[in-house]
């Protein structure tokens, strides 16, 4: 270990911990206290209440397809993005980013007012006899828009620090472009895909203002699990409020805890050296 | 050797059978081994474009067609309604607060993480990122479990006459808590790429901590420290869920911009909660082009780093 030649490690730690202790962690332990704090059998009643079970299993299911789409549509996005040039690239490339830049609850109308059975895209679809808005699809797609940007700005500088040889290897044995990407590409950006959707699943979860409006949120059926902690708080019931919430957080502990391993993977995998 | 697929999905056939024309001399000018077909490429960029008019662009064009279709008048008409300009007020102000408090918190962190070995540096990374991941909606909730009537501090709070939930110290709070990594996030892999030789120079110079950080460290940083601050202060005015729960929704008090869109939306005055929405866009659509011009600065700012 080096000697500290560098001045300021005390003062900028120091209030480093200080800030993160006071605006983050104080509170969360408020919230495992509070959830808690009736009695274990209240908080075993709250968090497997069938309307709480049913919120359950559309937020993870949704999450999870929600990511796997955007896998797909990312690993093809990053690719086309790293590998093509086409006019208006550049413009796409920056547009990539706007579910992070756009206000969740802008996205959220504007997806309802495209989905909604009047709406242009919701129309289209109802003549199909599927209905958009107002649905779990509805969940799902507002799930999609929200979560693009992980996979893409994952993947994108795993694709551009791929050497050229190993294509060119590939090509040289015979093997047809297709073979080249299943067998020599695949794999090595496959860590960073699951990275990517890992990224996106954990987002989506506790994703709330782009699906209110766009879900229709009926009991039972597109109830997300964030808006029933946020129904159990204007019942005052804070305490099952607080306990599914501690749900959710040790659900965001064990998505980050895969994060780092998967990370930890790509790291070997890639040969780039992370901290 | 690379042996044939014994049976092929039909993406599979198509594109080895876009690969055959390789073998043409003709195209074998013009295409080297190691790209697709342009017909292929051409599929590939025409689903990626179908994706996004379906996901991306369709969604961010009907903000502005809904906030015009009923005319100019009704849209400027909402931006002058004195309960959008107090929300569009209260978004600035808690913007102006919690930005630079998160922007002081992330040079700290990033100097502390950047610079120095410590045991449980990798915990205190990821304790950082740890808002990313939670709800905002329980950015908000552990807030009124601290300071609202019932939770921790309530009484106290209640004693001393002070009001932090439903009011605006709680929307600034949960403001801080869902834009907290940001600024650091972006400066930490920026610092450790850098190292520090030039302030281990200015030091031996007989420069103080405080004229290296300034002269020496600021200006090494300057475009990644900036790219920070953006995507912090676009998180801040656009925050939804997190504010929500602490707000209370008072109109021309306690509503910032995205909930004012809310109430005008769920009070059937689509329109006017699309012009509000479209001031949002714009807001987006700016930190869009300021994002990709730091990216790039902050890229060479990286590379220069690493040669």
């Amino acid at each position: 270990m080096r000697r500290h030649i560098l001045p300021g490690f005390g003062i900028t730690l120091g209030f480093a911990l200080f800030y993160l202790s006071l605006l983050v962690l104080l509170p969360l332990s408020a919230l495992c206290a509070k959830s808690f704090g009736g009695s274990l059998e209240h908080f075993w009643n709250a968090v497997t209440d069938e309307r709480v079970v049913a919120s359950y299993k559309l937020s993870f299911g949704a999450s999870f397809v929600a990511a796997l789409i955007n896998g797909m549509f990312g690993l093809l996005t990053a690719w086309v993005l790293s590998r093509y040039r086409f006019p208006g690239r550049r413009i796409i490339d920056a547009l990539v980013d706007l579910p992070f830049a756009l206000p969740t609850a802008v996205a959220g109308i504007a997806l309802t007012a495209l989905y909604a059975p009047n709406g242009l895209i919701g129309e289209f679809l109802g003549k199909f006899g599927v209905q958009a808005a107002f649905t779990p699809l509805g969940v799902l797609i507002a799930l999609v828009f929200i979560g693009f940007p992980f996979v893409v700005r994952t993947l994108q500088p795993v694709i551009a620090s791929l050497s050229a040889d190993v294509e060119e290897a590939a090509a040289c044995l015979g093997s047809t472009r297709w073979q080249t990407f299943r067998r020599v590409i695949f794999p090595a950006v496959l860590p960073a895909l699951l990275t990517g959707i890992m990224l996106a699943f954990g987002r989506a979860v506790g994703e709330y203002g782009s699906i209110v409006f766009i879900s229709g949120n009926l009991p039972f059926k597109t109830e997300i699990t964030p808006l029933l902690i946020v129904a159990k708080l204007e019942q005052y019931d804070y305490h099952g409020a607080a306990a599914i919430g501690f749900v959710m957080v040790l659900a965001s502990l064990a998505i980050l805890l895969l994060v780092n391993a998967l990370q930890w993977w790509s790291a070997r995998r890639t040969g780039h050296a992370h901290s | 050797m690379v042996e044939r697929a014994p049976h092929g999905t039909r993406a599979q056939l198509i594109m080895a059978g876009a690969t055959q024309t390789l073998t043409l001399p003709r195209f074998a000018a013009t295409r080297p081994a190691t790209e697709e077909s342009r017909a292929v490429q051409w599929l590939l960029i025409a689903i990626v474009l179908l994706f996004f008019a379906a996901f991306l662009l369709l969604p961010l064009a009907m903000v502005f067609v809904e906030a015009f279709r009923k005319g100019m008048r009704v849209y400027f008409e909402t931006l002058r309604d004195p309960d959008t300009v107090a929300a569009i007020w209260l978004t600035l102000k808690t913007a102006a607060i919690a930005v630079p408090l998160n922007t002081t918190f992330g040079l700290a962190a990033a100097w502390a993480i950047a610079r120095f070995q410590f045991p449980g540096k990798r915990l205190l990374t990821n304790l950082i990122d740890l808002p990313l991941w939670i709800s905002p909606v329980i950015g908000g909730l552990i807030y009124v479990l601290l300071f609202g009537s019932q939770g921790w501090f309530g009484d106290w709070l209640i004693g001393h006459d002070i009001k932090i939930i439903f009011a605006q110290p709680g929307i600034v709070l949960a403001t801080i808590f869902v834009t907290f990594p940001f600024v650091a996030r972006g400066l930490i892999p920026l610092m450790q790429s850098q190292g520090q030789l030039e302030e281990e120079a200015a030091l031996t110079l007989g420069a103080s901590g405080w004229q290296v950080f300034r002269r020496v460290t600021l200006p090494k940083i300057k475009w990644g420290l900036i790219y920070g601050v953006i995507l912090c202060n676009a998180r801040a005015m656009g925050e939804f869920g997190a504010v929500s729960v602490v707000s209370g929704h008072v109109r021309g008090r306690t509503n910032t911009m995205p909930l004012h869109i809310e109430i005008l939306y769920n009070d059937y005055a689509i329109s006017a909660a699309f012009a509000v929405a479209s001031v949002l866009s714009l807001l987006a659509l700016m930190t869009l082009a300021l994002k990709t011009i730091t990216e790039w600065r902050a890229q060479r700012q990286f590379r220069r780093a690493l040669h």
